[in-house]
């Protein structure tokens, strides 16, 4: 019998014994969720594809961006099932919408307003406006200027190493013919195109040129990046098309 | 255990630390105890009541504590207690929520003349309408509307780009509007821009060379094709949205902010030289039709007519 007295003398088992406790309650919070079905809603289109899709390549990269700028401090990223978040923010957030977000960008903090469904909501120009200077369009504005993300050029040449990480915890990013083609069975031909990690570059390229967000063509800026992240964030379910009941059900 | 420390007498536990220090062993306060056997007694009857453990690949749903709400469809459905199905009872039931679905439902019906006249409707169109008018419009034509010099129109000033009749307002909304005067710089000389530039602050009284203002009315009518979108009275076309020259409105160059005649000519010549290109965004997707008729109310109000 292990005596109270030898645990409280010995600092080396305390700590462990310690970790134990804690990594049970974790546990019990934590693991039951990987297997209790419906953790994860399942949401279709209309042609019976998966409504969620993981980042593509500049999108991705514009949420390393959004990471590395400490966004998540002060926004959240989660509108929680209430009347009120339901009239500001939309629809409340589905576990679905972040299933390939690692990690996650819940937060906890709304300093500023919760960003779970900005996607679309603002023009590209505005968004621009607003991170390089937050007050020249919302004068009460508390945020932080971010100058610098129009002034630095995107470093995408790691994204293939990116995206392969992301694979390698489960994000259906495509290496292979095989695993391209399941991605066009679950996502559909134009987006299973952008999940292909041997296209990330050109893939890139041709959605920054596509936004050109800084006015030159030629350069694919870190607000590139982060306005395409921005941008897409809570688009892709159409709430719309479902019934309340579809998501109710799963809990 | 069961150790007593000599002074004071009171037990301790039986350790020691540094040769002579020990711990006391006192009996928790009865008050903390019976607190302490309170919580763990809620704590059980919590589970019984609200979802709590997993069990396989479901979980303990709660026992005699469901909700009943109707789906969209408009079938009833009773469930487990969850705050989904809970939101979903509030938004259908809540005292708030029917009152705010009342009023919406009567604004949907009314017409806007009505709704202009009605205190009730006009002050409920003031409250819900602040709300969707900051978080969607406000951002962009900021607090109370009045926009932002050279890129966000001012709403206040009954000066309408595309009409401020509430069936304008109303198609700007829902449709949103690409607004571009294309920029002259290269296509005009920067001699015939300035002259122009004099000619366009003669319109709205600003000081301007009469000399160099004659010359640009003439290309303004003529190699400029300025007269194409703002007419040759220069008094602007709702249908594409071109500007009314003539109103000492300024929405684009900041005229009236420039403390010099020479700033104020530069202000005008950059617009004309760089153009403009701006976008209103459309919201018939993301704000259903009632939410754009009380915003198109909201905004009526904003200007003095």
């Amino acid at each position: 019998m292990l005596k109270h007295e030898s645990i409280e003398t010995n600092t080396g088992l305390l700590i462990i014994l310690t970790l134990v406790a804690i990594g049970i309650g974790g546990l019990v919070e934590i693991v039951p969720l990987f297997y209790i079905d419906g953790t994860v809603e399942e949401v279709k289109t209309a042609d019976g594809k998966d409504a969620v899709r993981p980042y593509t390549p500049l999108e991705l990269r514009g949420r390393d961006i959004y990471i590395r700028e400490g966004c998540y401090t002060c926004h959240s990223q989660m509108i929680r099932p209430f009347r009120d978040e339901a009239l500001r923010y939309g629809h409340y957030s589905l576990a679905a919408e972040s299933q390939y977000d690692h990690p996650f960008q819940w937060g906890s903090m709304r300093r500023g307003p919760d960003l779970a469904r900005v996607g679309k909501k603002y023009s590209n120009g505005w968004h621009v406006k607003h991170l390089t200077r937050p007050r020249s369009v919302v004068p009460t504005s508390i945020m932080p200027n971010y100058p610098w993300l129009m002034e630095h050029d995107l470093s995408y040449g790691d994204v293939k190493e990116r995206m392969l990480a992301l694979k390698q915890v489960g994000v259906p990013y495509s290496l292979t013919q095989v695993e391209f083609d399941a991605n066009v069975e679950k996502f559909g031909k134009e987006v299973a195109e952008k999940l292909d990690i041997s296209k990330a570059d050109e893939n890139l390229m041709a959605q920054a040129k596509s936004m050109n967000t800084d006015g030159d063509s030629n350069r694919i800026t870190e607000m590139e990046a982060l306005v395409a992240y921005l941008q897409v964030l809570g688009t892709m379910v159409d709430f719309k098309q479902h019934d309340e009941h579809d998501f109710i059900k799963f809990r | 255990m069961a150790e007593k420390d000599p002074i004071t007498g009171v037990e301790t536990t039986g350790h020691v630390w540094d040769d002579t220090l020990q711990e006391f062993n006192n009996p928790l306060p009865r008050w903390w105890l019976w607190a302490f056997y309170g919580t763990v007694i809620f704590a059980i009857i919590y589970w019984t009541i609200y979802p709590s453990w997993p069990m396989g690949k479901s979980y303990l749903k709660g026992v005699g504590n469901t909700i009943t709400y109707k789906t969209d469809a408009g079938e009833e459905v009773t469930t487990h207690w969850n705050t989904r199905a809970l939101l979903q009872y509030e938004m259908q039931n809540g005292e708030a929520a029917l009152a705010q679905k009342a009023e919406l439902a009567k604004i949907a019906s009314a017409s806007y003349e009505d709704i202009a006249k009605d205190a009730d409707m006009q002050a409920f169109v003031q409250s819900f309408g602040k709300g969707i008018f900051g978080d969607y419009c406000a951002a962009c034509h900021q607090t109370g509307g009045v926009g932002v010099i050279g890129s966000y129109p001012n709403l206040t000033d009954d000066a309408w780009l595309w009409g401020g009749e509430a069936a304008d307002i109303e198609n700007t909304i829902k449709n949103g509007h690409i607004g571009n005067m294309p920029a002259h710089k290269g296509v005009l000389s920067e001699a015939e821009i300035t002259q122009l530039g004099n000619y366009v602050l003669s319109l709205s009284k600003e000081p301007s060379d009469a000399a160099l203002a004659a010359k640009g009315k003439v290309l303004f009518e003529g190699k400029g094709s300025c007269f194409a979108c703002h007419t040759k009275e220069a008094t602007g076309m709702k249908a594409l949205g071109s500007a009314n020259l003539t109103d000492q409105i300024w929405t684009i160059a900041d005229v009236k902010g420039q403390k010099s005649a020479e700033a104020e000519l530069a202000a005008v010549k950059s617009v004309i030289s760089n153009g403009v290109k701006r976008q209103m965004p459309a919201w018939k997707s993301r704000l259903d039709e009632t939410q754009i008729k009380v915003l198109v109310a909201y905004i009526s109000s904003f200007s003095s007519k």
